[in-house]
């Protein structure tokens, strides 16, 4: 029977009430008295040098309260990258300086040049067409291979070159490789893109400055995923100020898939106008700018080789990468490509000898950063495409293939530095062909075949480092931050429960989840407990919402601070029954005395914690825990999916008629929650597969710049689709045995997609090796007619 | 946006005078004006908006058995109201933008915006419609002129089209994936004089009728009329989501499930 309380039910979304209904408060809803409007006047060409900003007409323009330049913020410092990645022969990085408004040269369309606050957002754009640009353009830089040339035009003047960092990871010794290859019954290679993507969330940012002259006090709204993250990097690293003077406050969110983590210009902007201008000040995208100032994902350019033996083990994998940065170093950009993408290169699979080489390079583009999966889609999908490659080639079925190759014992050492804890990858599989009735795909097949399509079915395996991070580890990767969580459990005295969280839920339901756990503990109902989330005035340091790691960090956190309140409440307890601690049970909202029919309510005792006159002396009164969480280890969700599609022969148009995803997520608080995001990630999925393509020209204009060229998922581009939690190996490190689900469906769900596709070709007499995403109609029949 | 004035006329009559004024422009539906001005790419003085205009509203069937639609009609209107007389433009309007876009946009000013990828435009001509406007009635084979270009004067206003109804119709639309405008949209109507074959979504010219279809079916109504043809690429858009080869290929394809459609 299903429960419907606590750990394990399925309760309904209480958050989902004010968003349904038009009662949340986003950012773009909080208007402060007196406050003036930024508009960013933005760079249309992709490189150039700036000779001269003239603003004197635009200052007299009506309404102009001040413009801004580049010059006004000489002294102030730059936007921060949060993990210094040391290339392959022990140098750090090039780390160009990234201004709040552009010094010196523009580097990709969008590039913030000049801030107009006015009165009203009309004026400011009335203003910035007075302001007088003098660019001399320069070539752009927007292919990564011609950028890592010798004579390559530079991004960044002051660097030796465009390369951000030359990685490695695995294997160093490169004769050792070529030996494996060399050795090898079977290579399959593979060269493929993963295309550029821009994470659209359906609200676009918004920042708002507040400054209080009587108390030097400074507010920042913001659509952020981690608030208390911004305000350190925004204090420490560019305005300079005191963090306890200052408040970063992100209310309901719309949304982030990552693009909502980094620390972006226009929130340290916002709050230093404010008191440049004395006046509160207010931005917010509109959804162009959001196409050319929102850190886009994803585009890797690889190389994967697979080394098999006579017997189909894999004895070896190389990967050459080219990975995009754009044209600054967002707050975690150098960390995608390498630390979150090289050490996933294992996969499920116990390949003994794998080197991953990663060239990240400055373009003229948008800066690029972590974005739903982040690193982890990328290796993902060279791999699972380089193993069906193989398996195609080799005429060896897919499952059996990956089945033979997987790790099956646990802890697993990768040769690309993780340690696996637990995992079932053959019981996966095995939940994954049940659920996925791959038995009766011939069937299906014959069926669109009579009605003239081709059908395909593409299986994959993914496995993913979540719950991110330790901090030792992640320190000694070159994190500039700690990784750890934290929660602060307030016991009300009448016995409801404030629980104020580091995590912040935009869209993952935390508001709902994160009480059923303390319900669970404790024995009351959920009801009673509150999340508090998104407020630096209001809650304990904790690093945020991303990498899937709310629950396993930050609901860790909260675990043990609840342990600490309910070890205390037994202490009072034990008083109030006139027994010994030791004795104390806890059990449905009752503490009583093991053996008796003596027992107290959790409200009497809640209440006696804050009128403690009859209570033991050596017990503080109150009742309220603080917990820090910092992992042992990275989880590690896995999982196989399936996909079946329809392909027309006529006109390359794809449908995805059947998907099936079998996770495992360990143990699962919330099973509808899990179902949406893993329906959520695979609707992301199969729109980076089948429709998303972030494209510039050559000269770096943005070809996809709105709605009407750059394709989002519509409902109808996707099935409903089939999920099954059931294979669960709870992780060994964490109080809740929890893994982490909500990047899953993003990194499981494009490889199977394009597999599917590519097994409809091949299985209808199409010999195609790869075609790369968006895997598109024009390009499907461009391949079936190649 | 730039400030502008704005009008709601509830005469044709009212409505052409006021967009005498230097810079005054007509404002259907807004589907693509609005989105326009918001990215201030135009800069009316006035905006003159013909949905108050009672005389341009609706749907009604003429004594010679035409349908005719009032300029300022709602794609949702016209896909609810034709249906049952003229089912493939009714289709046609169905499956324009989504149910948003149907209920604001309006027949005259895509017709009149003429855009080389939008739906009327190949219903328009391959109907062998007539623009009717303030001042005159201009036949489908002279209204469109290209991308974004038709027949119409400074200031003159779609009132209503007429649709002579054919025996048959079909309209194939391929969509765009991003915008889910026609990436290649064939409209192919059989009259008893003959069939009419128009292509939208695939040329540098915007709309135009394939005549090499056309005749082709003239001679053999099946769709095995159309195995040996294939229309010129050189013409065709090429662009992120499709080249000039795949379109061409598209029309043919399209044009074939027409066909089909309507045997």
């Amino acid at each position: 029977m299903p429960k419907d309380s606590g750990i394990g039910a399925s309760s309904k979304r209480r958050e989902d009430v004010r968003f349904l209904t038009g009662a949340g408060n986003y950012t773009d809803d909080i208007n402060v008295h007196g406050q003036a409007y930024v508009h960013f006047l933005r760079s249309d060409i992709a490189h150039g040098r700036i000779k001269s900003v003239d603003t004197s007409a635009a200052e007299a323009m009506p309404g102009v309260v001040r413009v801004f330049t580049g010059k006004d913020f000489e002294g102030v410092g730059g936007m921060p990258c949060g993990w210094e990645v040391t290339d392959k022969h022990g140098a750090p990085m090039q780390e160009p300086p990234h201004p709040i408004l552009a010094q010196g040269k523009v580097r990709h369309v969008g590039d913030p040049i000049a801030a107009i606050v006015a009165d009203s957002l009309e004026q400011a754009r009335d203003a910035a067409e007075a302001i007088d640009l003098d660019i001399e353009e320069l070539p752009a830089v927007i292919d990564m291979k011609a950028a890592a040339q010798d004579d390559a035009t530079l991004v960044h003047d002051d660097l030796k070159n465009n390369i951000c960092y030359d990685w490695q990871l695995g294997e160093t010794d490169d004769a050792k490789v070529d030996e494996v290859f060399a050795n090898a019954a079977h290579v399959t290679t593979l060269d493929l893109v993963n295309n550029r993507l821009v994470a659209n969330p359906m609200e676009p940012r918004v920042a708002v400055g507040e400054y209080k002259r009587g108390t030097d006090e400074y507010t920042l709204f913001t659509t952020s995923q981690n608030p208390h993250v911004i305000r350190l990097l925004m204090c420490a690293f560019v305005l300079g100020l005191p963090e306890h003077k200052v408040r970063v406050v992100a209310p309901d969110v719309g949304g982030g898939f990552g693009t909502k983590i980094f620390h972006y210009a226009e929130e340290a902007f916002c709050t230093f106008a404010a008191k440049a201008c004395g006046r509160p000040v207010k931005w917010t995208s509109s959804r162009s700018e959001a196409f050319m100032s929102d850190a886009h994902g994803r585009d890797h350019v690889s190389k994967i080789e697979l080394a098999l033996d006579a017997d189909n083990n894999f004895i070896g994998l190389r990967t050459n990468t080219y990975a995009n940065l754009g044209a600054y170093l967002s707050t975690f950009s150098s960390s995608v490509p390498t630390w979150l993408h090289g050490t996933l290169m294992a996969g499920n699979y116990k390949t003994p000898v794998i080197q991953v080489n990663v060239k990240a390079m400055f373009t003229n583009t948008v800066p690029v950063d972590a974005y739903r999966g982040a690193g982890r889609p990328e290796a993902t999908f060279q791999l699972e495409r380089v193993v069906d490659k193989a398996a195609r080639e080799l005429g060896l079925d897919p499952i059996a293939l990956r089945r033979q190759n997987f790790v099956t014992q646990f802890p697993y050492d990768t040769p690309v530095a993780l340690t696996y804890d637990t995992g079932d990858y053959n019981g996966t599989m095995d939940k994954l062909e049940a659920a996925a009735d791959l038995a009766g795909f011939a069937a299906r097949k014959a069926e669109s075949e009579a009605n003239g399509k081709l059908r395909g079915l593409g299986i994959n395996c993914y496995i993913e480092a979540c719950g991110i991070a330790p901090s030792n580890i992640v320190g000694m990767l070159g994190a500039r931050a700690g990784l750890y969580d934290a929660a602060t459990v307030r016991v009300n005295a009448t016995g409801s429960i404030s629980v104020m969280v580091g995590a912040h839920s935009h869209g993952q339901g935390h508001e709902t989840a994160f009480p059923q756990v303390v319900a669970d503990m404790i024995g009351i109902d959920e009801s009673m407990i509150e999340i508090v989330h998104g407020d630096t005035s209001k809650i304990p340091f904790g690093m945020g919402t991303y990498g899937s790691r709310s629950l396993a960090v930050c609901g860790s956190a909260m675990v043990k601070a609840t342990e600490k309140v309910i070890e205390k409440a037994k202490k009072i307890a034990a008083h109030l029954l006139e027994a010994s601690e030791a004795d104390i049970e806890l059990k449905d909202g009752q503490f009583s005395v093991a053996g008796t029919d003596k027992s107290v309510a959790w409200g009497d005792v809640t209440l006696t914690a804050y009128v403690p006159h009859n209570y033991p002396l050596e017990v503080e009164p109150g009742l309220e825990e603080t917990a820090f969480y910092d992992p042992a280890n990275f989880t590690f969700p896995a999982g196989a999916y399936a996909c079946e599609v329809e392909v027309d022969p006529d006109t390359g148009q794809v449908s995805i008629e059947k998907f099936t995803a079998a996770d495992d997520f360990g143990n699962i608080i919330n099973p509808m929650i899990v179902d949406g995001q893993v329906h959520g990630g695979i609707g992301q999925g199969i729109g980076q597969a089948l429709l998303e393509n972030c494209a510039y020209d050559e000269n770096g204009q943005l070809l996809s710049a709105s709605y009407m060229d750059y394709a989002m998922p519509r409902a109808d581009d996707v099935p409903f689709y089939g999920v099954d939690h059931s294979s669960q190996t709870p992780c060994t490190h964490n109080p809740l045995g929890v893994k982490g689900c909500g990047e899953a469906g993003a990194i499981g769900s494009p490889p199977a997609v394009v597999n599917a596709v590519l097994d409809a070709l091949n299985s209808g007499g199409k010999a195609v090796d790869h075609i790369d995403m968006p895997v598109s109609p024009s390009r499907v029949w461009a391949a079936m007619n190649s | 946006m730039y400030s502008f004035d704005f009008e709601k006329p509830s005469t044709v009559a009212d409505a052409v005078a006021a967009l005498g004024a230097e810079d005054a422009q007509a404002l259907g539906g807004g589907q693509t004006l609005i989105p326009t001005l918001k990215q201030r790419l135009a800069a009316p003085s006035k905006l003159v908006s013909l949905s108050g205009i009672a005389e341009m509203q609706g749907v009604c069937v003429e004594d010679d058995g035409s349908l005719s639609i009032g300029g300022a009609t709602t794609h949702a209107t016209v896909a609810r109201e034709a249906a049952a007389t003229y089912p493939a433009l009714a289709a046609l309007a169905g499956q324009i933008g989504d149910p948003a876009v149907r209920n604001r946009g309006t027949i005259g000013g895509s017709v009149a915006n003429n855009d080389p990828a939008a739906c009327y435009p190949a219903g328009v001509l391959g109907s062998a419609a007539t623009i009717v406007t303030n001042t005159r009635q201009i036949a489908a084979d002279a209204f469109f002129e290209g991308m974004f270009t038709t027949a119409l004067e400074e200031g003159e206003i779609i009132t209503s089209i007429r649709f002579p109804v054919p025996q048959v119709a079909s309209y194939q639309k391929f969509l765009q994936p991003a915008s889910r405008f026609a990436l290649v949209g064939v409209y192919l109507a059989r009259f008893a004089d003959g069939v009419r074959v128009t292509v939208t979504g695939a040329s540098e010219d915007g709309v135009f009728r394939w005549s090499e279809a056309e005749e082709a079916l003239n001679k053999e109504f099946r769709p095995d009329a159309l195995m040996d043809l294939r229309i010129n690429p050189a013409n065709m858009i090429a662009d992120l989501h499709g080249s000039k080869a795949y379109r061409a290929h598209l029309v043919s394809v399209m044009t074939k499930r027409a066909v089909e459609a309507c045997m």
